[in-house]
């Protein structure tokens, strides 16, 4: 009782003495409470029957039905698993090439050649999916796309991409490696410019080859860097980039089985079907396990070598 | 080109003697990061290319890396009834601009906030906005509270107020303005200078770095977007250009699929040639200012990435 007293005296004591704070960080305070807060409660719809005319909250209960209805579907399996899977795929991929990157272009001693080329590989970020999704119609359609016409130059059948499922887990890694490589490559190059020159200098006068370099010096100094981006991914892993699948796919229905995340599923229900309950049920999951995800991944890294935790 | 590469490689100036191995080191180094940086360029070279070949040439022949038959056809499309793109235009930079402004005013103010070591609150205000990047509310109850609580559709807020902060910036903002000693506000503070004073005078003015960097990011983010467009505008005059970009390629698709199944050729419109155009219409800002304003986001992706 006490302490509650004396905690909200110095709430007040806090105020008066920092109002001046207060205020300056109270506009983006009340935006992101409104903005990110505020929905939070609607993750409730997962458990109810939306009606629009009886709000959030005016909406009858019923249980857990809608999760029972996603998942005796079938519907819940396959997105979760293609979600995982993407992601699985896309953080191998596109780490693994940033890393490559990021060495090579660090051991290239051209001043000009280095700026340009960076300047190249990161270009890809700042280009919109709907571009990208410009790109890849461009690229992969039936009748014009530039595969096709490369196929057709040397007398080959043309080949309708969007009538192979099998080959989009592919095209969109590669195209997901294509927006990101330079983006983290810029981070790799900066944990390895970090290492003290002299090191490197000290290596090889005492005979060390280029390979027993990056071996020994250059990858374990980006190792730290790599558990943390690999971490924050893990803790991404069932959440879809709605927006690249959304401009690669598309809607090719021809392509949902291979091709749906969790993301690009709600939205197409919440565009498409007026029965809400079901779509929460899928998004009220997909928060939550994150939340646990990343919980228990984080403690346990903290476990092992607290320098590595997130937070 | 891998000849080439060869040279620069057995030239490369560096302290240690080469061997047999290095240099076949150097020769592959070079040569994986051209053919990444080559592959990372051709969707370009494709874009602008295929938006100067004329329709026939593409239904006959498919797109290529070479305009087969140079044409400005598609531009003058555009460029020709210009009213739908300068109002797609006009409402990308208006809430490019509004947005930006008004999110590096919130950033920053929050960014000194939770940098001041005198203020009690300050870890649990950066856990506050931190949380939101472990847990969220998801689409379908986001899309229900902004529609039915804040009566967001078809408002120009729906597509400023959601960009406007983002924990990742607000962590890159504090960097830069802890590297503001602490002994310069405390010193305003006993010449008698208030606190928004003392932010306004001596701090801001040290910030431009971080400013120049926050506010690129802003407004890259403000002028790719679609999603919230898609979600919430339903008004055509309200389209940022990127949507568009994206709903006048669903038109001609739509349009193209259409007239497959009919049997009917819908020649007289460049619609293949007239989507990149369009693309490379909304593209090229981008693409120009990026090489000049490059420094800006490689220092804001390097300081994102030491987690704060």
């Amino acid at each position: 009782m006490n302490d509650t007293i004396a905690r909200r005296e110095g709430f007040l004591h806090e105020f008066r003495k920092n109002k001046a704070l207060f205020a300056m960080a109270a506009p983006a305070f009340f935006l992101v409470l409104v903005m990110q807060y505020f929905p939070m409660a609607g993750l409730v719809l997962a458990f109810k029957q939306y009606r629009y005319d009886l709000g959030v909250f005016g909406s009858p209960w019923n249980g857990i039905q809608n999760f029972s209805y996603l998942f005796s579907s079938g519907t819940g399996w396959l997105i979760t698993r293609n979600t995982i899977l993407y992601n699985l795929l896309n953080l191998i991929t596109s780490q693994l090439l940033a890393v490559i990157v990021a060495v090579f272009i660090t051991e290239i001693h051209r001043r000009h050649f280095k700026k340009v080329t960076q300047t190249v590989i990161l270009l890809p970020y700042f280009i919109s999916w709907v571009v990208v999704g410009v790109f890849v119609f461009s690229i992969f359609n039936y009748e014009t796309g530039l595969i096709n016409t490369i196929v057709k130059t040397f007398g080959g059948e043309p080949i309708n991409f969007y009538m192979k499922p099998a080959a989009w887990p592919w095209i969109i890694c590669a195209f997901n490696a294509w927006k990101w490589t330079g983006y983290n490559s810029v981070i790799y190059i900066a944990a390895i410019t970090g290492i003290d020159a002299e090191v490197n200098e000290a290596a090889s006068i005492d005979g060390a080859t280029i390979f027993q370099r990056i071996r020994y010096i250059t990858l374990p100094s980006i190792r730290p860097t790599l558990v943390t981006m690999i971490l924050l991914q893990v803790g991404r892993i069932l959440r879809g980039d709605f927006e690249m699948f959304y401009q690669i796919v598309g809607n090719n229905g021809q392509l949902y089985n291979a091709t749906d995340v969790i993301d690009t599923y709600v939205f197409r229900s919440l565009v498409t079907n007026p029965d809400i309950g079901m779509t929460a049920a899928a998004t009220f999951y997909q928060s939550v396990l994150c939340f646990v995800i990343i919980m228990v991944v984080n403690s346990v890294v903290k476990h092992i070598d607290e320098d590595y935790a997130l937070f | 080109m891998a000849a080439n590469s060869k040279d620069m490689a057995s030239s490369a100036p560096t302290k240690i003697r080469l061997s047999g191995s290095s240099k076949t080191f150097y020769f592959i180094c070079y040569l994986i990061v051209i053919i990444v940086a080559i592959l990372c360029l051709v969707p370009f070279i494709l874009l602008i290319s295929g938006s100067f070949t004329s329709e026939q040439w593409i239904r006959f022949h498919g797109f290529g890396l070479l305009p087969g038959e140079f044409s400005t056809e598609a531009y003058k499309i555009i460029f020709k009834t210009p009213g739908r793109i300068l109002r797609a235009y006009g409402v990308s930079i208006f809430i490019t601009v509004v947005g930006t402004f008004v999110g590096l005013i919130l950033t920053t103010l929050t960014a000194y906030v939770i940098s001041r070591k005198d203020f009690r609150y300050r870890n649990a205000l950066s856990f506050f906005f931190y949380f939101t990047t472990l847990f969220n509310g998801g689409m379908v109850s986001t899309y229900i509270f902004y529609i039915q609580y804040l009566h967001l559709k078809d408002n120009l807020l729906a597509l400023i107020l959601p960009g406007m902060f983002n924990v990742f910036y607000l962590l890159i903002m504090r960097t830069f303005v802890n590297t503001v000693p602490f002994s310069l506000v405390e010193s305003a503070k006993l010449d008698g200078a208030g606190e928004w004073r003392t932010f306004f005078s001596i701090v801001l003015p040290l910030l431009k770095p971080g400013l120049a960097t926050i506010g690129l990011f802003l407004a890259l983010g403000y002028w790719n977007d679609w999603y919230n467009a898609m979600l919430y505008m339903n008004t055509e005059e309200r389209y940022p250009l990127q949507y568009m970009l994206y709903s006048i390629q669903q038109q001609t698709q739509a349009l193209s699929r259409i007239a497959a199944q009919a049997g009917i050729t819908v020649s007289n419109l460049p619609s293949n040639s007239l989507k990149l155009a369009m693309a490379v219409v909304a593209t090229g800002p981008i693409v120009i200012v990026y090489p000049f304003v490059q420094k800006y986001f490689i220092a804001g992706i390097t300081i994102g990435s030491v987690k704060g």
